[in-house]
């Protein structure tokens, strides 16, 4: 594992200039979940217009360069998608948008942050409940 | 190797095994000792002894092996009691300082606590010393209140008078911050609150490790420790509590060993301590507990204290020099133990760690479970460089030199 390798530009740019930072003032989706080992905080809010489409979506949170950059990066993807579509996101999506930076197992959770808030938010609202496969597995 | 004029440091790091590896290729630079310390090979030599030699149960059979594990860990129990100026009979052995709360949370606290009552914490507490009380009090219908603090991270003294003016049922304070490395006055704190009535516990799981205690100079009703926090292993601690305070408290864990008779409609419980050991004691840590206080007795626990203060003072001032960088706690290493957390620019303390780690520098970053202090310090995490004996000066500039790579890799 390289630092030089993890905080490129593209991360340090969303992790110092996040965009959809912020809460809606109308939202039809509000989910929030911390990360209990080092405790990273991320809340995402959606407003969802028709056909399910995710109309809006910010995110607040408080954490360290990686969770705060990937839950930025996640709503600019997220924005204009089907809610189906969050179903679909993998871990590996989420490395990919990261541009596969080697991260160790410890620092994955702070990566995957985002994606879990998002995933558990969206499936409620579709009546389903997130079932992280992981939990809070600190080397899963 | 820069030296603290106070204890041989070659001498010393050449007694920890751990010492000699590398972590990506880099010397080993191990500045997480709040969290747990290394072991010198004293400790690992008495465990793999206890178990190459003379493994069997406590208490029970009357074999040669049972007789000498029993001599072993009852002397371990005599040493660490005599660390902080108990009697082997005031001291359980539990598995460390978060047992040894929630241990007095039942034992004590079912008895003694009522629906109204009034648990008083303070705002910079490990979760060990707050969450058994919140549990206890929700239980219960009692009240928890907790003592404030003043900017320079020490207990605001006025908060904690008002507390008592309100008649606490218990009052639950650290020896020594986890964070900030705040000492606090327990003499003070446990005689005003003994003339107001509550029950102190003090949690000594940060203080015994690094400074000489005597908990006769402060009388604690119950005082907590853990081995793994003092080069010894991890799995046990100790619950220091007077003779008569133990028996009049209810058992913890029922089964074996706790007892003196069982019958199929009632029991009778052991004498203390062994009220409160259930089932098959953890032997082999003890013991390594034991070999631990030897060693640092043999260092001198004046020494080791000294040791620490001259690293803080240096570090306060090296680490000062670097732009960006903003510590909190007491200035004055003589109010505070061999902790220092701190905020390092906008880089979160994670991502400092991880930086920090490709050099080779273990530190810890996060909450510490003190998620209190955190809020109350208006901060999400800090990172936090503690140490022991076998830390230098050498480390600290390893971790300045670590601090200063960050501040290039994040453009600061």
């Amino acid at each position: 594992m390289s630092s030089a390798d993890i905080y490129r530009e593209l991360i340090l740019d969303y992790y110092r200039n996040p965009r959809n930072f912020g809460r809606l003032e109308k939202f039809d989706i509000d989910a929030r979940d911390t990360n209990p080992l080092c405790g990273d905080e991320i809340e995402i809010q959606i407003r969802v217009g028709e056909d399910r489409k995710i109309e809006e979506i910010k995110f607040v949170g408080k954490g360290c360069a990686i969770s705060q950059a990937s839950a930025s990066m996640l709503t600019e993807l997220a924005k204009g998608k089907q809610l189906d579509w969050v179903k679909q996101v993998t871990k590996e999506d989420i490395f990919k948008m990261l541009g596969n930076p080697d991260l160790g197992p410890s620092r994955v959770k702070c990566a995957l942050l985002g994606m879990k808030v998002l995933k558990t938010g969206v499936y409620g609202y579709l009546g389903a409940h997130y079932d992280d496969p992981d939990g809070s597995n600190p080397m899963a | 190797m820069l030296k603290t004029e106070v204890l041989d440091i070659e001498k010393v790091r050449a007694d920890f095994p751990i010492l000699k590896r590398t972590v990506h290729g880099k010397r080993l630079v191990y500045l997480d000792n709040a969290n747990t310390t290394q072991k010198p090979k004293a400790v690992i030599d008495a465990l793999v002894d206890y178990y190459s030699r003379h493994n069997s149960n406590v208490h029970r059979a009357v074999y040669v092996l049972a007789e000498e594990a029993t001599k072993s860990y009852e002397g371990a129990r005599r040493m660490a009691a005599g660390f902080v100026g108990a009697t082997a009979r005031e001291l359980v052995f539990v598995r460390g300082t978060t047992e040894a709360t929630n241990l007095v949370r039942f034992a004590w606290g079912e008895t003694n606590v009522k629906k109204g009552d009034l648990l008083v914490s303070t705002l910079m507490e490990h979760h060990s010393n707050i969450v058994p009380w919140q549990l206890l009090a929700k239980r219960k219908g009692a009240t928890l209140k907790f003592v404030g603090l003043g900017p320079d991270g020490t207990l605001d003294m006025g908060s904690f008078e008002g507390l008592l003016k309100e008649s606490p049922k218990l009052v639950a304070v650290t020896h020594c911050s986890n964070v900030l490395g705040t000492i606090n006055d327990v003499a003070k704190i446990c005689a005003n609150a003994r003339a107001a009535g509550a029950t102190t516990l003090v949690d000594g799981a940060q203080a015994v490790p690094h400074m000489p205690v005597d908990i006769k100079s402060f009388n604690p009703d119950f005082y907590a420790f853990s081995g793994h926090k003092m080069l010894g292993p991890t799995g046990i601690g100790a619950l220091v509590a007077t003779k008569e305070l133990l028996e009049e408290m209810e058992p913890f864990h029922g089964g074996g060993e706790m007892i003196k008779e069982v019958f199929l409609d009632h029991s009778t419980w052991n004498d203390v301590p062994y009220k409160f050991e259930a089932g098959t004691v953890n032997i082999a840590d003890a013991i390594g507990l034991g070999a631990a206080i030897d060693y640092l007795e043999d260092i001198g626990m004046d020494k080791v204290r000294e040791h620490e203060v001259r690293l803080l003072d240096y570090a306060l001032h090296s680490l000062a020099e670097v732009k960006g960088f903003h510590q909190y706690g007491p200035l004055d290493p003589m109010k505070r133990a061999g902790v220092i957390s701190f905020n390092f620019a906008d880089v979160h303390p994670h991502d400092l760690a991880t930086v920090l780690d490709e050099e080779g520098i273990a530190i810890r970053s996060g909450h510490h479970c003190a998620q209190p202090l955190m809020r109350w310090l208006d901060v999400s995490a800090t990172s936090r460089a503690s140490f022991h004996v076998y830390n230098s000066y050498d480390d600290i500039e390893a971790l300045k030199a670590g601090i200063k790579k960050a501040g290039v890799i994040f453009k600061i």
